[in-house]
């Protein structure tokens, strides 16, 4: 037998395998999203595929990194999959563009490439375009318009004018709105009686692309690609305060189950906070982090200004990571516990 | 009096080696604040001059009365003087460019190049040599800021000089990129600024690499030492 040095991998984890099963683990997601949209999704993945990969090589020729063994590993395609998968599905291509080149460019590539990023480079370039193009990030579709494909395809292409009409508020903007206007005298519950906004349970159409991403994100977890800690932690913090304050006034807010499956939390929790690179490394430290995550969430969600959290919750608490991980250190085996 | 070497030195360090925004990286906070466009970064610079040229001189006339152990709030009472005399210029003279730079112009007093310069220079030199280089110094960050300014204003709005006609009455924005662009708010942002400052540093390193690497080249090339650096 041919003996190496430890420590020993059982299974085959490079990085390009690991990648792939992602990229697989988002299909089920994909397919409720294009069966709610239509398939001008398939152009905005394409769109944002061929930017990553264009702005990787650039990246890796000024680098002078070897072309093939980095563009080949599928990182840059997660992260631009991710990236048109959390923006407005009509979005203009120039914005899915320029959302990609910062991915990659600035939140990747200057910090040092695959594996040094400190922050996830799909949320770093969403919040830059929702930071610079607010109006834009905040257009998505209203659902159920009946528009052909090349309709779809001329209004990303910016040939045919953006119109008001087309835009409908996302179930969680309904929400907010709504009891904004109402000042008191609309309760939740009624609201979501409404099945045209909010369907079964959490939002039109909207619901089934979210079960799509925890369909994937159960697959993924039973592969072991990610750890069950991060997913939880971010499940249960979103719940933990959602449920806190729905038990507090039901009339005010939403329940947990329409947080959970509405915005990017199902994304959020089984492909966002799971990230390996910007999220946190140890066992007890990846739960503190999907927790806080969740919280903050929440938090931006609900109180905040803009459509949804996730993306903010997760870039702060990328901050936060080297703190956590200082204190959440497994004690060396052994040692049982002392330092 | 001051020699050529001495001018050139101290030309120098203001202007590139001692570089106030991209080197000693000082005064962040006007130049996040106010590089929102080129004609506001350019002003304040030239407010900045003013104030770093009178101030040393200043403070190099006085320097051997001033007693060592309280020279700080001396120095700070000089240029906070020299401040207030050109806040009440710009108010009297561009007021409407004295209402959008509001408190910058003030808080020159405060502005850690003045206060580093005074007592790293001005305080140990004479007063010819202090004020010129409180003017290189001031024009090391004219131009950083000059070109942090247009380029936040060129990503973020797609126009150069706006605002010029709060100085020149009369003259015209420039228009750079089409009409519809429609313009990256980040870069009006304070992260688009500290980016662009990023960029700016590692452009100035790359340079100076670049130069080091030549340098290290050429005695090499003519036979002398090789140094394995």
């Amino acid at each position: 037998m041919d003996f190496t040095t430890p420590p020993y991998l059982l299974k085959n984890a490079s990085v390009q395998r690991v990648m792939l099963q992602v990229l697989l683990a988002l299909l089920p997601g994909i397919a409720a999203y294009v069966w709610l949209i239509g398939p001008i999704i398939f152009v905005q993945l394409a769109i944002a595929s061929l930017a990553a990969l264009a702005a990787e090589a650039l990246m890796l020729k000024l680098r002078d990194k070897p072309l093939g063994l980095f563009l080949g590993d599928g990182s840059a395609l997660v992260t631009a999959w991710l990236i048109a998968l959390t923006f407005p599905p009509m979005a203009p291509w120039w914005l899915l563009v320029v959302g990609v080149l910062f991915a990659i460019v600035v939140a990747k590539h200057l910090y040092g490439g695959l594996g040094q990023n400190p922050f996830n480079p799909a949320m770093v370039a969403f919040a830059v375009c929702i930071v610079s193009f607010p109006a834009l990030m905040s257009q998505w579709p209203a659902l159920g318009l009946g528009l052909s494909f090349n309709q779809q395809l001329d209004i990303v292409a910016g040939l045919a004018p953006r119109v008001d009409a087309l835009t409908g508020a996302t179930p969680l903007d309904a929400i907010k709105t709504a009891l904004k206007l109402g000042e008191g005298s609309i309760d939740v519950p009624s609201l979501l009686a409404n099945q045209n906004i909010f369907g079964n349970f959490a939002g039109r159409g909207w619901e089934w692309v979210a079960a799509g991403y925890l369909l994937g994100g159960l697959w993924l977890w039973k592969r072991g690609i990610v750890g069950w800690q991060a997913p939880a932690g971010f499940i249960a913090g979103l719940v933990l305060i959602a449920g806190a304050l729905w038990l507090w006034n039901p009339a005010q807010f939403a329940n947990p189950l329409f947080h959970l499956f509405s915005g990017g939390a199902m994304l959020g929790a089984f492909f966002i906070v799971t990230d390996p690179v910007s999220g946190c490394t140890t066992p007890k430290g990846k739960f503190i982090f999907g927790l806080a995550a969740g919280l903050l969430a929440y938090l931006i969600r609900v109180f905040g200004g803009y459509p949804d959290g996730v993306a903010f919750a997760v870039l702060l608490l990328n901050i936060c990571v080297p703190l956590i991980d200082m204190y959440t250190q497994p004690p060396i085996f052994g040692m049982k516990g002392e330092k | 009096m001051i020699t050529r070497d001495e001018l050139r030195q101290i030309a120098g360090n203001g202007i590139w080696k001692q570089n106030t925004s991209i080197v000693q990286i000082l005064g962040l906070c006007p130049l996040l604040a106010v590089t929102t466009n080129l004609v506001n970064g350019v002003m304040l610079s030239l407010a900045t001059i003013i104030v770093m040229a009178l101030s040393g001189f200043a403070v190099a006339s006085l320097r051997n009365f001033i007693p060592h152990e309280i020279r700080i709030p001396v120095f700070i009472l000089i240029v906070a003087a020299l401040v207030t005399v050109v806040d009440l210029l710009f108010n009297a003279n561009l007021h409407e460019l004295y209402v959008v730079l509001g408190i910058f112009i003030p808080l020159i007093v405060t502005n850690c190049i003045v206060l580093a310069r005074v007592e790293a220079f001005a305080n140990k030199n004479p007063p010819l040599q202090s004020t010129v280089d409180g003017i290189f110094m001031g024009v090391g960050m004219l131009w950083t800021l000059a070109l942090l300014g247009g380029l936040r204003e060129l990503i973020g709005a797609g126009t150069l000089f706006s605002g010029i006609d709060m100085v020149f009455p009369g003259l015209q924005p420039l228009q750079l990129l089409p009409d519809d662009y429609p313009g990256l708010l980040l870069a009006i942002l304070p992260p688009g600024a500290f980016i662009l400052l990023g960029c700016m540093i590692a452009w100035k390193n790359w340079i100076e690499a670049r130069a080091a690497a030549r340098q290290a080249k050429l005695p090499s090339a003519t036979g002398a030492s090789v140094n394995a650096g």
